[in-house]
């Protein structure tokens, strides 16, 4: 299942809250290294490994010039990962709609008996 | 009416889901466990139905659900009973026969009488963080991607 597997590695890149706030930032914008690690108190070592994470499940790109390589979203994989998690949602939102239903039509009507 | 639906990780390997459903406890109950009532809400959308839902509901016994698509395409789950406290609490395994998560998980459902219906929490427990992950993201609530729109909206509603 190649489609989960790229699937599960980026639900868990985003699963970590460090992460998700860069990828925040660069929902922004294209940014450096430096720029993404302002906000943390982290290490650079720290940082370097998010951003790997970030970059093995699709979600950043690194541009190759000099030592800035400045990091850009790529949004196909954020929106795959998005609509999984908004299935699922729905899926229960759904059911449960369906359950509301039920139980006042239950309420309503008197019970059959079995 | 219908009420939101809370769905929030919990630790590195759960899900929790919380609905509120106006009606009393014993009734939720028998809508979780009873097939009659099961194969009319759940999973029985977009084309969906639920020609197979056997309960065994004791511990150590066994259920099983399959849904059938009006394509044919057909859908089974099953798992055994862990504990049961009537009209309370059911703790369940769950396995799908094509997984789409690794493992098994470990379901709990819980209803507790509040004022004017029923409180229900159902405790997803996965076996590894990556199975959860690919379940659901969770924090993803904070609304990354344009997918988020309908929780948005779902938000404001709640306000």
């Amino acid at each position: 299942m190649v489609a989960a597997d790229s699937l599960s590695k980026t639900l868990f890149a985003l699963a970590d809250p460090t992460r998700r706030a860069m990828v925040a930032r660069l929902r922004e914008g294209t940014a450096t290294v430096k720029e993404l690690a302002a906000p943390f108190e982290m290490s650079a070592p720290s940082i370097t490994k998010h951003l790997k994470v970030l970059e093995r499940a699709g979600l950043i790109e690194r541009g190759r010039e000099a030592q800035w390589r400045p990091c850009t979203l790529r949004p196909e994989r954020l929106r795959e990962a998005a609509e999984w998690i908004e299935r699922f949602r729905e899926l229960w939102e759904g059911n449960f709609q369906s359950l509301d239903a039920l139980l006042d039509t239950l309420q309503t009507q008197p019970r059959k008996k079995k | 009416m219908s009420h939101p639906l809370s769905i929030r990780a919990l630790g590195e390997l759960e899900i929790v889901m919380t609905r509120r459903f106006d009606a009393p406890r014993a009734l939720v109950f028998d809508a979780w466990t009873r097939p009659e009532l099961l194969k009319r809400w759940l999973g029985v959308r977009g084309g969906w139905t639920m020609p197979v839902c056997e309960i065994d509901l004791r511990v150590g016994g066994t259920y099983r659900y399959v849904w059938r698509h009006e394509s044919g395409a057909e859908m089974g789950m099953g798992g055994v009973y862990r504990e049961i406290v009537a009209g309370k609490r059911i703790v369940a395994t769950e396995r799908f026969d094509s997984p789409w998560y690794p493992g098994e998980a470990l379901i709990t459902n819980e209803l507790e009488e509040i004022a004017g219906g029923t409180l229900c929490s159902v405790h997803m427990l996965y076996e590894t963080k990556e199975a959860r992950d690919m379940v659901l993201a969770s924090p993803m609530e904070s609304g990354i991607g344009e997918g988020y729109a309908a929780l948005d909206k779902l938000f404001e509603s709640m306000v």
